[in-house]
């Protein structure tokens, strides 16, 4: 009778051991953290060792996806004693556009279907700024035209982020040096962030995003420029992968007239702080409470 | 003949502008119709409403534009201002010459005899457009007449072209202030680091320093024509 029963749990000890296996070589061949995902753990709540797997496996990933060895994936945390804030000087901007398209290049958007995260709205002097009148298809041959001033718009980095507060999963969520990164492993593609962003900042890939091999920027950020799949949304990072390193931003740096500024809002000798000290500053849409980390001002 | 009372009048006034007023309703809610449709299709920004010339009918990506250097190199040495012993240091790149390299000055100008007298130059820097505040400014304003290797402050002091911000920061305080902030004028490199500014004279033609008009590069693609391409594709696709 005992020799029996030891029978039966030896079993279900060995169906159960054999289900588990089965399990874990089906999850072998998935996708990235498919474990993770099963197990409701995010990205940020694990280890690093299982980090660092988790970000071979996406490198490797992409580089099979994309045919190119270079690809690489980082998860560079934010510096200690940084906070992020960015400026804008709407005296100088001419509306160039080169902002957009260095932004493009840099942080691997689909090109067709196209998404640029930067818009440039054209506005009429005589009206100020004015979101209904503005344009953003402007062509001249020349810019700036006399008539016209330009408010290039992006992420505004909020404080009070409306996009973060309505994600349904915590997919999106705000850095401790500010910047709003979104985890595309986790996201839903449900858009709800995209209708909550008062600055039509935040994109979404309504199909697989297509660039070219040779145009994909190797040097990626798990929350900022890697390759995103279909179905989620994206947004401007301030180039994580570049300032968490030291860089300036793609769009500072491509600026013509300077026009673009950059830095640690704590740093007090920062030329962040000086233009907040020294110029007039404001911020898009302040009635709305989300206290942009992005400030345009007047040098002049 | 009996004189119609005024409750007669009322009521055949009434009975005459009956179909009048109707017909006018209908006209008034045919009317509102169609200027209701024809602003809901402006609204939703149709394809038959982008105006013919009007851009954002093409995605473009950032291969397809020329005179463009999205890859940017840094001045050498930003990477060592960053990490290395000189770590802070600002670096400028070296003054623009003009295309045709005149540069030394004193090569020609040794031998010339001084004229300080403003006229129109003839045999040598006609390129050059003085457009620069007074309309009496000249040459000599700036570039010093004795060694013409050097440009020469208000005060006398004699600078390279390497210093000639401080040049133009006799004029320009407040905007000298702010390029020393890094508010005025382009940046490259490391926020928290070494980078490199650029010269006033960089982006500002001295002798005509208002900032030239440029050509923008192309427009977002308009929503309606967004998938074009895509769809164009997967239309195709079942032909082959």
């Amino acid at each position: 009778m005992s020799e029996k029963s030891f029978d039966r749990r030896t079993l279900l000890v060995s169906a159960g051991l054999s289900t588990m296996a089965g399990i874990s070589a089906a999850a072998s061949g998935k996708s990235t953290g498919w474990v993770e995902r099963l197990l409701k753990r995010r990205f940020v709540e694990l280890s690093d060792a299982r980090r660092e797997e988790i970000l071979t496996e996406l490198e490797e990933a992409c580089r099979v996806k994309y045919g190119r060895d270079d690809i690489t994936v980082a998860d560079t945390p934010a510096l200690d004693g940084v906070e992020f804030a960015y400026g804008l000087d709407l005296s100088r901007c001419v509306g160039c556009r080169r902002c957009v398209y260095s932004c493009v290049h840099e942080n691997n958007q689909s090109r067709d279907p196209q998404i640029q995260w930067i818009r440039v709205l054209e506005m009429k002097k005589d009206h100020g700024i004015d979101f209904a009148e503005s344009n953003v298809y402007y062509d001249p041959d020349e810019v700036p035209e006399p008539d016209s001033f330009y408010v290039p718009v992006a992420c505004q980095q909020c404080r009070q982020p409306a996009c973060t507060k309505v994600c349904p999963v915590k997919a999106t969520w705000q850095e401790p040096d500010g910047i709003v990164v979104i985890d595309s492993d986790w996201c839903l593609g449900c858009r709800c962030c995209m209708s909550a962003c008062p600055y039509g900042a935040r994109h979404f890939n309504w199909t697989e995003p297509r660039i070219a091999t040779e145009e994909i920027n190797p040097d990626t950020h798990i929350f900022g420029n890697r390759l995103r799949p279909n179905g989620v949304v994206e947004k401007c990072t301030f180039c994580i992968h570049r300032t968490r390193k030291g860089r300036y931003p793609a769009c500072v740096e491509i600026c013509p007239v300077g026009a673009r500024k950059f830095g640690n809002l704590l740093d007090e000798a920062g030329e962040m702080r000086y233009l907040m000290r020294e110029k007039r500053v404001f911020v898009l849409k302040e009635e709305l409470n989300t206290r942009p980390r992005f400030y345009y001002f007047y040098a002049t | 003949m009996e004189r119609p009372t005024g409750s007669d009048l009322v009521n055949s006034d009434q009975e005459k502008l009956l179909p009048g007023s109707s017909s006018l309703a209908i006209l008034l809610i045919v009317f509102l119709s169609i200027s209701m449709l024809i602003l809901f299709s402006i609204v939703r920004g149709g394809v038959g409403h982008v105006a013919e010339g009007d851009g954002g009918r093409q995605a473009f990506g950032p291969a397809e534009i020329s005179g463009v250097e999205f890859d940017g190199e840094l001045l050498p040495g930003i990477e060592e201002a960053t990490t290395g012993p000189d770590q802070g240091e600002f670096l400028v790149p070296p003054p623009p010459w003009s295309e045709s390299g005149y540069f030394p000055c004193t090569e020609c100008h040794a031998d010339l005899d001084l004229n300080p007298e403003p006229r129109v130059l003839e045999e040598m820097h006609d390129d050059i457009e003085l457009n620069h505040g007074p309309s009496d400014r000249w040459c000599l304003d700036c570039h010093n007449p004795d060694d013409r290797d050097v440009l020469r402050l208000i005060n006398g002091r004699l600078i390279t072209f390497d210093e000639s911000y401080l040049l133009c920061g006799q004029c320009h305080g407040t905007i000298f202030r702010d390029w020393r902030q890094g508010i005025h004028g382009r940046r490259q490199g490391y926020w928290n680091g070494g980078k490199s500014y650029l010269l006033c004279a960089h982006c500002h033609d001295p002798h005509a320093p208002a900032f030239h008009a440029i050509t923008p590069l192309p427009p977002p693609v308009r929503p309606q024509f967004l998938a074009r391409t895509a769809q164009e594709e997967a239309q195709e696709a079942p032909h082959e």
